[in-house]
């Protein structure tokens, strides 16, 4: 079959970021999802997901910048992006915004400056891996079905 | 189309964020759920015929009607603008909704907030994320209602004793509705003592 070596390398990719905790049990779940319902589930949830923290990763730029920082606003926003990180199976992102809520709530503005580049940092790799996961499945479906024709 | 010999549970699913209503939609409609989604508290109570504003007269949702009845209401907690609990207090509070079950769903597990919800009338409290496993849980407090009398038999239905209409199907879906995915953190259901 024509996708079988695009097939290999998608288990590959998904097996190392399962390995290198950039996803965890709940990414399964949602594979389980795609399995029932059909593809392109898992590239709609990724691409949400993206979106969402770019927002989030850029407003929370902005909050920090301020010369007087809302402390406040900033804990929100982490929140919001735990909670989508955590319904995608983003660990890593996710545990990143658990030590980012800490700093926060100690008004720390240096910890929370420094929590955001990390949480840029996971979101960036994630993201490449995201990227690269989406185009392999798109390719695999158009082989398949072309197979099928 | 098929036409369905039984209606499908009608569960209308309350969340503020785009990315988790689509989960719910997806894990409802993969069980056989039907699924309505709304992004807030007050755009819920719209859809279930409730009011808030009498000046305004149109509505974007059509009035609540026998053929669109609620058997379940899932809510998120912190929404901005209506949480999941007012929306809770106000469904509870009204004569025309206070039958409906509301489950709340939360990604913090807050004992305070639990008992908060349960004691105002919250069926259960679920954690976010919500999984296959979590709909198992689900299905007896959708049974509370009064409004579905065949529920009995659409729960059979659904947990294996399969109707002739789409039996792989079905048995595809219940593999994975029975399949207990491994759960790593600590998950956390309350109902109120009967």
């Amino acid at each position: 079959m024509a996708s079988a070596p695009l097939k290999a390398q998608l288990t590959d990719l998904l097996n190392s970021m399962f390995a290198m905790d950039f996803l965890d049990e709940q990414f399964k779940e949602l594979q389980m999802l795609e399995e029932a319902s059909g593809p392109g589930f898992l590239a709609e949830v990724v691409t949400l997901f993206c979106g969402d923290a770019e927002r989030i990763i850029s407003q929370l730029s902005v909050l920090l910048n301020e010369p007087v920082v809302d402390f406040g606003k900033v804990d929100a926003n982490v929140h919001q992006l735990k909670g989508s990180s955590s319904s995608v199976g983003a660990k890593r992102v996710a545990l990143v915004c658990v030590k980012f809520r800490n700093v926060c709530q100690e008004n720390d503005k240096e910890g929370c400056i420094a929590a955001l580049h990390e949480i840029r940092h996971e979101f960036d790799e994630l993201h490449k891996k995201f990227q690269t996961m989406v185009q392999l499945e798109q390719q695999i479906q158009v082989l398949d079905s072309k197979q099928m024709n | 189309m098929e036409i369905a010999t039984q209606t499908p549970f009608h569960v209308l699913a309350v969340d503020d964020s785009s990315l988790e209503r689509k989960l719910i939609e997806k894990l409802l409609k993969t069980s056989s759920y039907q699924v309505t989604t709304v992004d807030s508290g007050s755009k819920a109570l719209e859809f279930l015929g409730l009011k808030e504003d009498q000046k305004s007269n149109a509505s974007t949702f059509p009035l609540y009607q026998k053929e669109t009845k609620v058997n379940l209401i899932i809510t998120d907690y912190c929404m901005p603008g209506m949480s999941g609990y007012d929306l809770l207090k106000k469904i509870k509070e009204s004569s025309a909704l206070r039958d409906i079950p509301v489950v709340i769903l939360s990604s913090e597990n807050v004992p305070s907030r639990v008992t908060r919800c349960l004691e105002e009338g919250a069926e259960a409290f679920f954690l976010k994320p919500l999984k296959f496993s979590d709909l198992a849980r689900l299905e007896p407090h959708l049974s509370k209602s009064k409004d579905v009398p065949e529920m009995h038999n659409l729960f059979k239905s659904k947990m294996g004793l399969m109707s002739k209409r789409n039996k792989r199907k079905r048995g595809e879906q219940d593999e994975n509705l029975h399949e207990t995915v491994g759960v790593t953190g600590p998950r956390l259901k309350l109902t109120p003592s009967d």
